[in-house]
C-alpha cells in the first residue's frame, strides 16, 4: 500500500492539502539545511579550491586553471582510466555472481530468505579493511590458502596477492551486499503471475528471464550497478591492501596530492573531476526514477 | 507445479547461495585463525595455538582508548542521525508536498558518492572554517553519510504507515505533540530501531570518512589501517577479531529484540 494514499489526498479539501504541503515541508527542513550545510558546501569548498594556485591553502588567492592544465599535461588519465575499468568490471561480476542469490532469496529460499539476508548484512558493518586483511592472510605465501595447499597437498603455486586479480577479487567481495540488496528488492516487484502467465503460453525459461523477468526487475538493476559502480570508482583500500602498488587508482592520486604533495588545489581538481563522472552519471540514472515505487512495495 | 528441471535449478541456487556464504565469511575466518597464534608471524597450518595476543591486546591502554573513541562516536552519530532522519523519513514517504521527488533525490546522493572523496571534501570545509579536527569533526563526517542511509531505512517502514491512525487521533482531540508520542513513534518504532542499528554499525565499521576527519583522535578502522601498513602485528588479527565479534553481537541483539517488538505488536 502507498502511503501517499492519493484517494485521501484527493478526499480532502483544498485547503487541507494546503497545510499538508507545508507540513512535508517543515519535517524535510532538518535533513535539507543539514545536507546543506555538510554535502552541498564542502562540495561547493571542493570545486572553488580546484580554482586557486598550486600549494595554496586558502580561498585568498587569484582564480586559475592552472590545476585542470597540470592534470591534462600529466599521466592521471591513466590512473582514471584503471579506476574507470576495474570499477566496470566489478559492476559486470556482481551481476553475475548475484543475480542466482537475489533471484532465490525472492523465490527458494523461502521463510529462510531473513537469515540469508542477516549473513549477507553482517559483514557491512565490518570495516573493509579488516576484511581485505583476512584476504591478505587467506592469500599470503604460506598463508591458510597456500600453506595448506602446501601442507596436505605438495603443491606451491604462486600467490595472486598483489596482483590486478586480487584488488578484482577485494572489490566484488567488498561490494557484493550493494547489488545484492537493490537487485533482490528489483526481483521481488516481478509478479509471479506474470512469470506463469507467460510459461502457460509457452514462453520457454529463457523467454521468460529475458521478456518478463528482467524488463520488471530493471529498477533494481539500474540502482545495484549505479551504486557499485561508485562505490567502486571511489575505492581505494582494496589497491593499498590487495594490490601492492600494482596500479595507482585515481583516489591514490588525489590523496596523494593531498597528503605528502600538500598540493591541495591540485587534489581538488582530481577530485571534482571524479565527482562531474559520478555526478553524471547518477542524475542519467536517477532523473527518471520512481522510488516510491522502488522502495514503498513490500 | 514443481517439475525434476526447477527442482535441480533450485539445488543449483542453493548450491551457489552456499559458495557464497563460504566466500563472504573466509577473510574473517582467516582473521580469526591468525589471531589465535602465539607466534609472532602467522604461518599455516598454525604451529602454536594461544590466547597469548588477546591477552597483551585486551590489556592495552592504548587499544582501551581507540575502543572507546569508536563508541563515542558511534553512540552520538546514532543519536543525532536517528532524530533527524526520522523528520527526514516522514518527508520521504509520508507527506504529499511539492518538493518530495527532489527532496527524495538530493537525499540519495551522499549515498551514492564515493566516500574518499567525501572525507577529503569534508576536510577542506573544515579547514575553510577554521574548525580543529577532532572526534567531533568525525561525527559530522559520519553523519553525512549515515543521516541519509537511516533516512531510507526509516522511509521503508512509513510505506507502510497508515495515515489514518493519525488522523483519527486528531479527530478525538490530541495535540501534534500526542499523536507524535502516542502514536507515530509507537508505529514507526521497528523502523526506527533498525535505522539506529544501522547508524550505530555503519559508523562503527567505517574508515573512509574517519580517515580524514579524526585529527589526533584515532577509531578502531583507522588504527588497523596504520598497523596494517607498518607491517604485521598480530595485535591486528585480535583487534579485527574483536571488531567482527562486536558487529555480529550488536545484530543479532538488535535482530532479537525486533522479534519480541513485534511479537508484543502483534499481541496488542
Amino acid at each position: 500500500m502507498s502511503v501517499r494514499s492519493d484517494a485521501a489526498v484527493a478526499a480532502t479539501t483544498g485547503g487541507e492539502r494546503r497545510i499538508r504541503l507545508s507540513t512535508g515541508f517543515r519535517v524535510a527542513l532538518p535533513v535539507i539545511i543539514f545536507l546543506l550545510v555538510g554535502f552541498a558546501a564542502p562540495l561547493l569548498a571542493v570545486i572553488g579550491f580546484s580554482f586557486m594556485p598550486p600549494r595554496t591553502f586558502g580561498f585568498a588567492g587569484q582564480p586559475t586553471l592552472e590545476n585542470y592544465i597540470t592534470i591534462f599535461e600529466s599521466t592521471s588519465y591513466i590512473s582514471l582510466l584503471w579506476s574507470l575499468g576495474l570499477a566496470l568490471a566489478t559492476v559486470v561480476i556482481l551481476i553475475l555472481i548475484s543475480y542466482p542469490v537475489a533471484y532465490g532469496l525472492v523465490r527458494v529460499f523461502g521463510r529462510w530468505s531473513t537469515l540469508v539476508t542477516l549473513l549477507f548484512v553482517i559483514p557491512l558493518f565490518v570495516s573493509e579493511n579488516v576484511r581485505l586483511y583476512g584476504w591478505v592472510l587467506f592469500l599470503i605465501k604460506n598463508g591458510v590458502l597456500l600453506g595448506t595447499l602446501k601442507t596436505y597437498f605438495g603443491v606451491e603455486p604462486e600467490s595472486i596477492l598483489f596482483t590486478t586479480g586480487a584488488i578484482l577479487l577485494g572489490m566484488v567481495y567488498v561490494y557484493l551486499p550493494y547489488m545484492l540488496f537493490p537487485l533482490t528488492l528489483g526481483i521481488s516487484m516481478v509478479p509471479n503471475d506474470a512469470r506463469e502467465a507467460a510459461t502457460d503460453l509457452g514462453a520457454s525459461r529463457w523467454q521468460v528471464f529475458r521478456e518478463v523477468e528482467l524488463p520488471l526487475s530493471m529498477p533494481g538493476l539500474v540502482i545495484g550497478c549505479l551504486l557499485t559502480f561508485v562505490l567502486a570508482v571511489g575505492a581505494i583500500a582494496e589497491y593499498k591492501v590487495l594490490g601492492g602498488q600494482q596500479v595507482i587508482p585515481i583516489t591514490h592520486d588525489i590523496e596523494i596530492a593531498f597528503t605528502y604533495a600538500q598540493n591541495w588545489p591540485l587534489g581538488a581538481a582530481l577530485a571534482v573531476l571524479l565527482m562531474l563522472i559520478v555526478g553524471v552519471l547518477v542524475m542519467i540514472a536517477l532523473r527518471r526514477f520512481d522510488l516510491d515505487r522502488f522502495l514503498g512495495r513490500r | 507445479m514443481e517439475t525434476r528441471a526447477t527442482r535441480v535449478r533450485h539445488a543449483l541456487i542453493v548450491v551457489w547461495l552456499l559458495a557464497m556464504i563460504a566466500f563472504v565469511y573466509l577473510p574473517s575466518v582467516a582473521i580469526t585463525l591468525a589471531s589465535l597464534t602465539s607466534s609472532r608471524y602467522f604461518t599455516f597450518p598454525v604451529p602454536r595455538w594461544g590466547l597469548d595476543w588477546w591477552q597483551k591486546t585486551l590489556s592495552s591502554i592504548e587499544i582501551h582508548q581507540i575502543l572507546e573513541t569508536s563508541i563515542l562516536i558511534a553512540a552520538v552519530v546514532t543519536v543525532i542521525a536517528v532524530v533527524l532522519a526520522f523528520f527526514g523519513a516522514l518527508a520521504f514517504a509520508r507527506y504529499d508536498w511539492k518538493g518530495r521527488s527532489v527532496f527524495q533525490k538530493i537525499v540519495l546522493l551522499p549515498i551514492f558518492f564515493p566516500q574518499s572523496v567525501l572525507g577529503l571534501a569534508l576536510l577542506l570545509w573544515f579547514n575553510a572554517l577554521g574548525l580543529q579536527l577532532s572526534w567531533h569533526t568525525a561525527v559530522f563526517a559520519h553523519l553525512v553519510w549515515i543521516v541519509p542511509v537511516v533516512t531510507l531505512v526509516i522511509a521503508i517502514q512509513v510505506y507502510s504507515f497508515d495515515p489514518a491512525l493519525e488522523e483519527a487521533a486528531y479527530d478525538l482531540g490530541a495535540t501534534r505533540f500526542q499523536v507524535l508520542r502516542e502514536v507515530t513513534i509507537p508505529v514507526l518504532m521497528p523502523g526506527i530501531f533498525s535505522g539506529s542499528l544501522f547508524a550505530f554499525l555503519l559508523s562503527w565499521g567505517n574508515f573512509p570518512l574517519s580517515l580524514f576527519t579524526t585529527g589526533a583522535d584515532t577509531t578502531v578502522p583507522e588504527y588497523l589501517y596504520a598497523k596494517m601498513v607498518a607491517g604485521y602485528t598480530p595485535g591486528v588479527p585480535v583487534l579485527g577479531t574483536i571488531a567482527t565479534i562486536a558487529a555480529i553481537v550488536i545484530l543479532i541483539g538488535g535482530y532479537l529484540v525486533m522479534l519480541a517488538l513485534n511479537r508484543r505488536r502483534r499481541a496488542v
